[in-house]
């Protein structure tokens, strides 16, 4: 047999690379690190603290002769005693057992909006200018953060087509729930409140949507879907009565499904004197195709930590934005952004205000961002991002569709906007594979693990992939690829998917009862440790 | 942009061979055949009245950074103001982990593939149940006002009565957000809040008039330490008898940072524990750095149970001696149970429970130690200067741990003409109280924590005798 050129080396391995799929051969870290509260030993430090300069304590003492009595602390708290190195490598450690999203072709987490989060604009608000600023600062040294909140009022105002803003919500659900105070105190001011007491929403509209309500003091009716998947609107209709306060839902809801009757929902409502409010958490593929208002919403909210680019950190800190028309303006949270010529204020006076949903501002570092990105970005650019992830949307659709064991329920010969609930339906009771076993399989591949579905499970064995406009054709095609690879491992051996993962930082973990058990719970390790010292 | 492709750096499928080869696939002609969903008469036809866009990152960082530069930092300014948003040292470490990609990017991946971000999350609710001495700490929310409010309602579903007891000095701000949280008192539901008195002389509660407010319909009795006007407050063990001899559960609002010196509350005896982990390593961010933390008892399975936010246990893996985090309860909460939870969570503020984290691994027993020592040697020598200025006077107690109340009426100055002529000083002086507390004149609270030194403060000293002379 001849030697292989280099050039036929290179055909034959880029053939074994190609027929191998565009799977990766993915092995996650694992440090087998240990709790740092086991870790470091006694007399180690992390940091050095300033210390009170001799002339401080010349004229005032000693500190401890300032607390009163029964107040100075006796036992030391166990924390760790360890050198920086160590605690700096640890949480390192840490950080590359954490898939996230910048790793982990995040496609998975659908109603999450997983998009890239620009490096700049970490460089913007790591500075000082943004970092390191007072809440309480005199407002004439506040003008530049200001001006930014402002200003994406203003965009977030025509995105929307409402009238005004607030960006003091630290996240969507925040901002959910400013709005159900707002309607509250609407009522209240019209003395309607002893009169109405229910929200409505729907089933396939975020939990928050549901819950925010309850704690505002609402009962909530919760419409089911009709057999095509939209909110059942003669069920809708006949939920809607002189004690409703107004509806929270959301369009298109978590199956992807634009309704497209959601102006006759809103009518009703206002017939009977109630107010409308659309989740838009997931706007990403409407922005500048359809505005809430057009619909006749007196009310809505963005995400800026998913639509507008804003990481989501672990799960915060992030940034509502809630919108509203002039009729709901007074009701806003205080302080208001304004702008008298070219200065910009913050406006306590505002006595038919519901008082606060949070402590200062706001979440703005997440407002710097979603500024800065709607700026790269343009009023072409917003539309080429909505475009974009509905293309994506529904190419991946077509791949997943092929894949045996996944069904899409709901609105045959209707296509999904920005995400898609599917089900697995089919694959559980062929293999005995459901959703949380390929879950548990697909990191293996080093795509992030998939949202399933907010609860109930209206859709069985659910999971809800939004392949929005930051991943190429080749990403949707490795995660289609993922998860047919699943679909035919339960199908050759179910047993082996159900043993997942087999590539991560630990084993699989035991489902015991420790979730809902007092004796075995435990949310501190002083707590676990104390128990085997118990029993020992 | 009519005249030729928009290809951005953010949207690799919008190079139009790409998009052309997609729609190919799905057979379709252009994707308005799918924004066919959307009627006529709700589609947005117009332009979005939004400026052009800067495309290059270059241009694009000049105009933001631009805009940025208008404020003023404290960097750039000596700050002493607190008053819910403290000015404290970021060690290096804090900002190097939660700069990480992975943890800035992260969302709510699942068990295994986020393992780091779930243990990360059950060392801080460890080492923070260590500085407040309890069992039980679950996954922070936005602020303390938030947790104060959630707390409240907490206390109220336990105990099956719907009062609590608030200090009327309690933080304006915090009282606004539990107020909006507790519904007006016309509904069927709401916690009703009823105030107890403050002594004008210490800054402390006043236990008579708590005794006498309380009775066997109150849920819970808070109160604040320090007190939102700094004191460090002495009669902790006795508000939390007193709220348990009527039944009711006992609510303290911390200051975590102060507990390296204080008595936590645990040790106190308190059943709930709640407070801000802003001073635990993140940057104030005009108030962004703010997280609000629950903790409590876990000697009694109610507290949990009843708990309104995320709970994360430690768990086993099929692996001897190998650990995992799990959700706990997951029905008690909106994700799990919708409008039948106990209240309802969303994305908060898991990246600052990341630097909290790595924030209390690094300071240790001794850091605390240390912090709060210096807080309250330096806070002191401060106000002990600023005192010796004629016509400014330091009110309440002689004990506080790092912000205190300076009176200018000696001085015929307002708080806000003193504030603004320290700017000129390149200072921010301390939050205005004449509007929330007009009993207690031209007042203002004035923060130093370790972050400046006797230099600053002198500094301080000797603009405000300028300013007030």
């Amino acid at each position: 047999m001849s030697r292989e050129t280099p050039q036929e080396k290179v055909a034959r391995l880029a053939r074994l690379r190609r027929d191998g799929g565009v799977l990766r051969d993915y092995r996650s870290p694992r440090y087998d690190e240990p709790f740092i509260m086991e870790q470091g030993t006694p007399g180690e430090r992390g940091i050095f603290v300033p210390l009170a300069e001799d002339g401080v304590t010349a004229e005032v003492g000693a500190a401890a002769d300032y607390i009163p009595e029964g107040m100075a602390r006796t036992a030391a708290p166990e924390l760790p005693e360890m050198a920086q190195y160590q605690v700096m490598r640890h949480y390192l450690r840490y950080a590359q057992m954490t898939l996230g999203m910048d790793l982990g072709s995040d496609i998975s987490e659908g109603t999450c909006t997983m998009k890239y989060s620009p490096k700049m604009h970490e460089e913007l608000i790591r500075g000082h200018k943004a970092a390191d600023l007072h809440p309480w600062q005199d407002e004439d040294t506040l003008q530049g953060l200001l001006e930014i909140v402002y200003a994406t009022g203003q965009y977030l105002k025509s995105i929307s087509g409402m009238d005004e803003f607030t960006l003091q919500p630290g996240g969507g659900s925040h901002a959910v729930y400013t709005n159900a105070c707002v309607m509250r105190r609407y009522f209240e001011a019209r003395g309607e409140l002893d009169q109405r007491s229910e929200m409505i929403t729907t089933i396939f509209s975020h939990p928050c949507d549901a819950a925010t309500p309850m704690v505002a003091g609402f009962k909530v009716i919760t419409v089911m879907p009709d057999e095509n998947g939209y909110p059942d609107l003669e069920a809708f209709r006949a939920a809607v009565s002189e004690k409703t306060v107004g509806c929270m839902i959301t369009n298109p809801e978590d199956t992807g499904i634009y309704n497209p009757q959601i102006d006759k929902y809103v009518e009703i409502l206002h017939d009977a004197g109630a107010l409308a409010f659309t989740d838009q958490a997931n706007a990403n593929g409407i922005l500048g195709y359809a505005r809430a208002r057009d619909a006749g919403f007196d009310a809505c909210h963005f995400n800026l930590h998913k639509t507008f680019s804003s990481p989501h950190g672990c799960e915060g800190p992030a940034s509502g934005a809630y919108m509203v028309t002039d009729e709901l303006a007074p009701y806003l949270p205080v302080p208001v952004v304004t702008r008298e010529g070219d200065r910009y204020h913050l406006d306590y006076d505002r006595p038919e205000s519901i008082g606060r949903v949070r402590g200062f501002l706001g979440n703005w570092m997440a407002v710097i961002r979603a500024y800065a990105w709607i700026r790269n970005l343009g009023p072409e650019g917003l539309k080429e991002v909505a475009e974009i992830s509905v293309l994506n949307n529904n190419y991946l659709d077509n791949l997943l569709m092929a894949v045996k064991g996944v069904s899409r329920p709901y609105a045959e010969g209707h296509r999904r906007l920005d995400q898609v609930r599917y089900s697995l339906e089919q694959l559980k009771e062929d293999t005995g594979v459901g959703t949380e076993a390929l879950r548990d399989r697909m990191v293996d591949f080093g795509v992030q693990s998939y949202w399933m579905s907010h609860h109930p499970w209206v859709v069985p064995e659910p999971f809800t992939p939004e392949p929005c406009e930051t991943y190429s054709r080749a990403d949707l095609d490795e995660w289609a690829a993922v998860i047919k690879k699943g679909s035919d491992e339960a199908y050759a051996d179910a047993q082996f998917v159900l043993d997942a993962p087999h590539a991560q930082p630990i084993d699989q973990m035991r489902r015991t009862e420790a979730m809902e058990d007092p004796d075995q719970w435990a949310f501190t390790w002083r707590k676990y440790k104390r128990r085997f010292e118990e029993q020992a | 942009m009519a005249d030729k492709p928009f290809i951005h750096p953010y949207i690799p499928n919008s190079v139009p061979e790409t998009k052309r080869a997609m729609l190919d696939e799905l057979g379709l002609g252009s994707v308005e055949e799918i924004y066919a969903e959307i009627p006529e008469r709700l589609r947005f036809t117009g332009t979005l009245d939004i400026p052009p866009a800067i495309l290059s990152e270059r241009e694009l960082r000049k105009h933001v950074q631009g805009l940025l530069d208008k404020n003023t930092s404290s960097v750039e300014f000596l700050n002493f103001c607190g008053a819910g948003c403290w000015q404290h040292h970021v060690p290096a470490v804090v900002d190097e982990i939660i700069n990480r990609a992975e943890f800035v990017s992260a969302y709510c991946g699942g068990d295994y593939s986020d393992l780091g971000k779930y243990l990360t999350r059950f060392e801080f609710n460890s080492m923070l149940g260590e500085l407040l001495d309890l069992d039980g700490v679950a996954n922070p929310i936005y602020d303390w006002g938030d947790v104060a409010g959630r707390s409240f309602r907490m206390a109220r579903r336990i105990t099956g009565r719907d009062k609590v007891l608030v200090p009327a000095h309690m933080s304006p701000m915090r009282l606004m957000e539990a107020r909006t949280l507790c519904q007006p008192e016309a509904m069927a539901n709401s916690t009703k809040i009823r105030f107890y008195g403050w002594d004008r002389e210490t800054g402390m509660v006043d236990l008579e008039d708590l005794s006498a407010k309380l009775d066997d319909s109150i849920a819970a009795v808070y109160w604040e330490n320090p007190s939102y006007l700094g004191t460090i407050e002495a009669y902790g063990a006795e508000i939390v008898e007193l709220a348990h001899r009527h039944g009711a559960l006992a609510i303290a609002g911390v200051d975590p940072i102060t507990l390296g010196v204080l008595t936590p509350p645990g040790t106190l005896g308190a059943d709930i524990a709640c407070g801000d982990i802003q001073p635990l390593g993140m940057h104030m961010h005009a108030g962004g750095g703010c997280s609000g933390f629950i903790g409590f008892r876990d000697d009694d399975p109610v507290f949990a149970q009843e708990c309104p936010l995320e709970l994360y246990t430690v768990m086993e893996t099929a692996t001897p001696g190998q650990y995992a985090v799990g959700e706990c309860m997951a029905e008690r909460t909106s994700y799990g149970s919708r409008d039948q939870g106990k209240d309802w969570v969303g994305t908060a503020s898991g990246l600052w429970t990341i630097a909290a984290a790595v924030y209390m691994a690094l300071m240790g027993p001794q850091g605390f130690r240390e912090v709060g020592e210096t807080c309250i040697a330096r806070s002191h020598y401060a106000a002990k200067k600023l005192a010796e200025l004629p016509g400014v006077e330091v009110k309440l107690s002689p004990s506080f741990f790092k912000e205190f109340v300076v009176n200018f009426d000696g001085t015929g100055k307002s708080v806000a003409t003193v504030n603004k002529a320290l700017l000129g000083h390149r200072i921010f002086g301390g939050k205005d109280l004449s509007a929330d507390f007009p009993e207690l004149g031209q007042s203002a609270l004035y923060c130093v924590t370790e972050y400046y030194d006797k230099a600053d403060i002198d500094e301080l000293v000797s603009a405000v005798k300028e300013v007030t002379a």
